[in-house]
């Protein structure tokens, strides 16, 4: 037990590592500080290492109860992701397929939230591979605010990790990676799911608008 | 005096240096106001970052020839990483983009270790101009495909080729200067960075005319005048180091302070093109590495080939 745990989190540490060399990660506080209260980080998708660079630039303490919200059909195909998923990030596993599916994702990341811990998300439910710079949100975010309304929803903006390894590549180009921490929202008083979910979206382009308005 | 007895001073006098501005800078963070300064503060964070960089180039000198080869080598990775990071490129270019890391680079280096002079200089200009427009190609996007040649272009000619006449240096043979080579890279970045410290001085001391009002704020004529003419003396004061005369080092660290001054110069127009402050966030009080390494960027050619010309058989 003890060596397995050893070993889950020098795994970690070697893989926040690699991330670190390739994309130097800096993180941006901009609308809060760091907090030990469990928050949900919700973020846009466009890599499977999202979660690593959002997770390793928390702060050390923070790490370890802050847990990434992922698709079971994919983090259990293999013995690989199946350990790195749920034994190397401890990653909340949820079943995307809704029919079919004989657990509540709400309700599993509501129990989560409740024991302490915090939550990555990726409201967009899927890798963004369009030129989009946000795909709509899933309905959950809304339904988890309903549920844990003391809870603090924040925005967090991930710049260059689409172009470090883009889907279908192999081998990821090392560029300099942010990782942007907007102002948290709350679900407010008789709000509707749309309005909710715009606000929460408009709120996660904000943070990305000022870095990229130069690439245009 | 042996390389190694001239080193040893070398670094002693830098450590000295750096030992006195440490003091300065603590007292100036004592002073009433001055912890909560962020002139001050960013001062100190410098002087603190000067220190670990002095840390690396003395251990790659201890190490020898292939520790500042390896050194260069991973300051042109993140130069590059920071260079391209501003770039537009697309899906198109990621082949491209991985063979300039991971092809490009390494082999830059290698040809300088195995002192190939007669490729190296070609290479990526010659071959790498020739092969990355192939490679991107292939891929068949063609939108802003002159663009995103030439940026890619750009950037891997500035960070890795002009960065690699370094340690390029130590592939010179220079009469009764054998072994000695290590001295001459010292020489160069000693006095380019020295010329940084002082523009940036005399400019705060008695700085008035902007040389360049839209591209840097705080480039003036009298920091610049005010910091070749002291890295310049600085220069022909390390005589004692070089295969120059005292008038020859003078002339050497005239011809690469002006150089290391345009470099900064163009480096903050890509800077102001793109909207950003700084290359990037890497060494705490300067910025990026690009931040601390533009003027080297363009002087180390120049001073190459001077060397080169004039003192080699």
């Amino acid at each position: 037990m003890m060596i397995a745990r050893f070993l889950a989190a020098a795994t970690a540490k070697l893989i926040t590592a690699m991330a670190w060399v390739v994309t130097g990660v800096t993180a941006n506080w901009q609308g809060c500080t760091p907090s030990a209260s469990p928050r949900v980080y919700f973020a846009n998708h466009g890599s499977h290492g999202d979660f690593v660079l959002i997770w390793s630039v928390l702060p050390a303490l923070l790490r370890r109860r802050t847990r990434p919200v992922a698709g079971a059909d994919y983090w259990q195909r293999d013995w690989v992701r199946r350990y790195i998923g749920a034994s190397v990030f401890n990653a909340l596993l949820i079943e995307r397929d809704r029919t079919g599916r004989s657990t509540d994702p709400v309700q599993q990341m509501t129990d989560v939230l409740q024991a302490g811990s915090s939550l990555i998300l990726f409201p967009e439910g899927t890798r963004n591979t369009t030129d989009e710079r946000l795909l709509p949100f899933r309905g959950g975010l809304y339904h988890l605010a309903r549920r844990c309304p003391e809870v603090e929803f924040v925005p967090v903006w991930i710049e260059h990790l689409n172009r470090v390894l883009p889907k279908g590549e192999v081998i990821p180009v090392p560029l300099l990676c942010t990782v942007t921490f907007g102002a948290p929202i709350r679900l407010l008083p008789g709000e509707e799911k749309s309005a909710f979910l715009d606000r929460a979206r408009d709120g996660l382009l904000a943070l990305g608008t000022r870095y990229s308005e130069r690439h245009v | 005096m042996s390389a190694t007895h001239q080193a040893v001073w070398l670094f002693g006098g830098i450590a000295l240096t750096l030992a006195v501005a440490s003091v300065i800078g603590r007292r100036l963070a004592r002073a009433p106001g001055g912890d909560s300064n962020p002139a001050v503060e960013n001062l100190n964070a410098r002087i603190k970052a000067w220190w670990v960089m002095v840390a690396f180039i003395a251990a790659a000198f201890l190490v020898g020839e292939g520790g500042v080869i390896v050194l260069f080598a991973l300051a042109s990775f993140a130069a590059l990483r920071e260079f391209l990071t501003l770039t537009d490129t697309r899906r198109g270019d990621h082949m491209a983009l991985a063979a300039m890391f991971f092809v490009v680079l390494p082999l830059q280096y290698w040809l300088i270790w195995i002192e190939w002079y007669g490729l190296y200089a070609i290479f990526i200009p010659v071959y790498v101009f020739l092969l990355q427009p192939i490679l991107v190609s292939l891929r068949g996007d063609t939108g802003r495909f002159m663009l995103r040649v030439a940026e890619v272009q750009w950037g891997v000619m500035v960070t890795v080729y002009c960065l690699s006449h370094v340690p390029a240096l130590l592939t010179l043979e220079i009469p009764e200067f054998d072994g000695n080579n290590l001295l001459l890279v010292a020489f160069l970045v000693l006095v380019v960075q020295a010329s940084d410290v002082l523009q940036y001085v005399w400019g705060k001391l008695i700085g008035r005319h902007k040389v360049a009002p839209t591209l840097s704020p705080s480039k003036t004529w009298e920091g610049l005048v005010g910091g070749v003419a002291s890295a310049t003396a600085i220069g022909a004061a390390l005589w004692w180091i070089t295969p120059f005369s005292i008038a020859e080092a003078a002339a050497m660290a005239l011809v690469v302070t002006i150089m290391g001054f345009f470099g900064g110069l163009v480096m903050s127009a890509i800077k102001r093109d793109r909207g950003v402050k700084d290359w990037g966030r890497m060494i705490e009080g300067h910025g990026g590495m690009l931040d601390r390494l533009d003027s080297v960027v363009f002087a180390a050619p120049v001073f190459f080939h001077a060397v080169r010309y004039g003192w080699t058989i």
